[in-house]
C-alpha cells in the first residue's frame, strides 16, 4: 500500500509500478471523456486533435459557465461541479483508448470488467476510483476548464482539466491482473447461498 | 347543472408563477443540500463500519456533503433526470395544465440560469436541448391527498448511475415470496458498485408491471426511518436491508459492510395469476427537496 504522486504524463513503467490499493494523486492534467466523446470517436471515427498519450482520462461529463476565452483559458468555459460517472457503460472502449490514444490511467467510479483488466495487463495501464458522487469536493481538484475538443457533444466534450493535489485516488485494477471488483464480487457470489438461506429463499 | 364548488371555505389557490419559482428553486436546492435523514444514515454507517477502506470512502462522501454546502454547489454532478411529485391537497384549486407547464419552465430556468448540466436528451436522436427538459420529462407525478388547503410539491433530481440500476421480473404465483426475496439479492449484486452504494434499495411488489416498477421508485426515494404502510412489506424491509449488508459489497462496490442504508419494499394488490417484483435503486447522493404550500405561504424542506 504505497502512495504515488503522479504528474502527469507518466511512462509504461510508472503505470506498471502500481498495485491494487495503492493510492494515487495526479499532478497537471486530467482530461474528461464520456459516453458520446468515446462513441464518436471510436464508433463514427472522429479524432481528437489533443495528444493523450502517456496520460489520464476520467469518465464524467461537468457542469460549465461560458466565460470568455483568455490567458490559458482556450476551452471558454469555467468548473461549477465536475464529478464522476459509472465506468461499466464504457468498458469497450478501454482497450481502443489505450492502443489508438495511448492512454495509461482511467479514473472512474463502480469499476471495468475483464476485457480492460486485460488491456491493462498488454499495454501497460490501470484503472484508478475516485469516491463517485463526492463531486463538490472533486470540483476543488481542478485548476481550470484549460481547452476542450468535440465541443459539439456538449456536455459530453473532450475536456482538458487542468489539475492540482488530484486525488487520492485508489489503484483498483492494475497491469498485473488485480482488480478489486472481482475480489469483491466473488466475495458476494461466495456468501450469497448463505443469506438467501437466512431469508429462506435458497 | 351543479356547481362544483363548496360554499364557505375559500380554497387554496397557487399561481402558476410561484410553482414555477418553486420547481426552479428546488432543482437547484436538491442538488446541493442533502435531506437530513440521509445524513444521519451515512451517520450510522459510519458509526458501524468495519472495513477500513469502506470507512475511508464514507469519510469522503461525508467531507463532500460539508464541502457542497460550504461552497454552494452540487452535491454530485449527475443533475439526473428531474422528477415532479405533486401532491394536491382537498380545497385546492390550481390549473393543472398550468402547473405543468410552469414546472417545466422552473426546471430550465435552474438550468440556464445556475448554470446546470442539461443531462436530459432525445432519446434516439440524443440530441441535448440544454434545458433539462424534453419530451414528457419533467417526469411529473401528480396525486391527491386528504390535507385541507395544502400544495405539496417535491422534487428528486434521479441520478443515472443509479437508475441503470432497475429491474423487473413478472414472478408467478408458483414462484412465491422466495423469488421475490432472491430478485432482490441477485440485482443488488449485478448492481455492485455501479449504482453509488451505499444505496437505498427500492423494491415494488404487486400491482401491474408499470406500477410495480413505479412501487419501486416511491420505495427507493423516500426518508430513510419511513417504514412501508404493509405489515408483511414492513418485514420484508427488515430482513431484506440485513440480507443485502451481509452480500460484502460496500460503499462503491469497493467491499465493507454499508452496501445500502436500507431496503425500501411498497406494495400494491396484484392479480390472482401475478407475482411482480421491480427493483429501483438510489444512489448515496439521495437527492429531494420539497415545497409546501398553505394558506400560510410556502415552506422549502425536504
Amino acid at each position: 500500500m504505497t502512495h504515488h504522486t503522479l504528474p502527469m504524463p507518466i511512462t509504461e513503467a510508472q503505470v506498471r509500478a502500481l498495485r491494487i490499493g495503492d493510492t494515487v494523486t495526479l499532478e497537471n492534467l486530467v482530461f474528461g471523456i464520456r459516453d458520446a466523446t468515446q462513441i464518436h470517436m471510436f464508433d463514427h471515427g472522429r479524432r481528437t486533435t489533443f495528444d493523450l498519450r502517456g496520460h489520464a482520462v476520467i469518465h464524467t461529463a461537468p457542469n460549465l459557465r461560458k466565460v470568455e476565452r483568455s490567458g490559458t483559458n482556450h476551452s471558454g468555459y469555467e468548473a461549477v461541479c465536475v464529478g464522476t460517472t459509472t465506468s461499466d457503460r464504457m468498458e469497450r472502449f478501454t482497450r481502443p483508448l489505450m492502443e489508438r490514444e495511448g492512454v495509461r490511467i482511467i479514473i472512474g467510479k463502480g469499476g471495468l470488467r475483464e476485457g480492460s483488466l486485460e488491456a491493462f495487463r498488454d499495454i501497460g495501464g490501470v484503472y484508478l476510483a475516485v469516491v463517485g458522487g463526492a463531486a463538490a469536493l472533486e470540483t476543488t481538484w481542478i485548476e481550470a476548464v484549460e481547452d476542450v475538443d468535440l465541443d459539439d457533444l456538449n456536455p459530453e466534450s473532450l475536456y482538458k482539466f487542468r489539475v492540482r493535489g488530484f486525488g487520492p485516488l485508489l489503484v483498483a485494477m492494475d497491469s498485473h491482473g488485480g482488480s478489486l471488483y472481482e475480489t469483491v464480487n466473488a466475495e458476494a457470489a461466495r456468501r450469497r447461498q448463505a443469506v438467501l438461506e437466512k431469508l429462506g429463499a435458497a | 347543472m351543479t356547481l362544483m364548488t363548496k360554499p364557505g371555505v375559500e380554497p387554496l389557490r397557487v399561481e402558476p408563477d410561484a410553482i414555477e419559482e418553486a420547481a426552479k428553486l428546488l432543482y437547484i436546492r436538491a442538488c446541493k443540500i442533502l435531506p437530513d435523514d440521509i445524513k444521519a444514515g451515512f451517520a450510522r454507517l459510519d458509526a458501524s463500519e468495519t472495513d477500513g477502506t469502506a470507512r475511508t470512502i464514507l469519510a469522503t462522501m461525508i467531507e463532500n456533503i460539508g464541502v457542497a454546502e460550504r461552497m454552494d454547489n452540487l452535491l454530485c454532478q449527475d443533475t439526473g433526470i428531474p422528477i415532479f411529485n405533486v401532491l394536491v391537497g382537498r380545497n385546492v384549486q390550481v390549473d393543472g395544465w398550468a402547473l405543468k407547464a410552469a414546472i417545466a419552465r422552473g426546471t430550465a430556468r435552474a438550468t440556464r440560469e445556475h448554470p446546470l448540466r442539461s443531462s436530459v436528451v432525445h432519446p434516439i436522436t440524443r440530441r441535448n436541448e440544454h434545458t433539462s427538459c424534453g419530451e414528457r420529462v419533467p417526469v411529473i407525478n401528480i396525486d391527491f391527498t386528504d390535507v385541507e388547503r395544502e400544495l405539496r410539491i417535491e422534487m428528486i433530481p434521479k441520478g443515472s448511475g443509479s437508475e441503470n440500476g432497475s429491474f423487473l421480473q413478472m414472478l408467478i404465483p408458483a414462484d412465491g415470496v422466495a423469488a421475490v426475496k432472491r430478485f432482490v439479492v441477485d440485482r443488488v449484486i449485478q448492481a455492485g458498485g455501479k449504482v453509488c452504494p451505499p444505496t437505498i434499495v427500492g423494491v415494488g411488489i404487486g400491482g401491474t408491471s408499470d406500477l410495480c416498477m413505479h412501487l419501486a421508485k416511491i420505495a427507493a426515494t423516500r426518508p430513510l426511518g419511513s417504514r412501508c404502510a404493509d405489515a408483511e412489506g414492513a418485514k420484508l424491509e427488515a430482513e431484506l436491508s440485513e440480507a443485502v449488508n451481509s452480500l460484502g459489497i460496500g460503499p462503491q462496490g469497493l467491499g465493507g459492510d454499508s452496501t445500502a442504508f436500507a431496503v425500501h419494499v411498497e406494495t400494491a394488490a396484484t392479480h390472482i395469476t401475478m407475482n411482480p417484483v421491480a427493483v429501483n435503486i438510489q444512489c448515496h447522493s439521495a437527492r429531494r427537496a420539497s415545497a409546501t404550500f398553505t394558506p400560510d405561504g410556502v415552506a422549502i424542506g425536504f
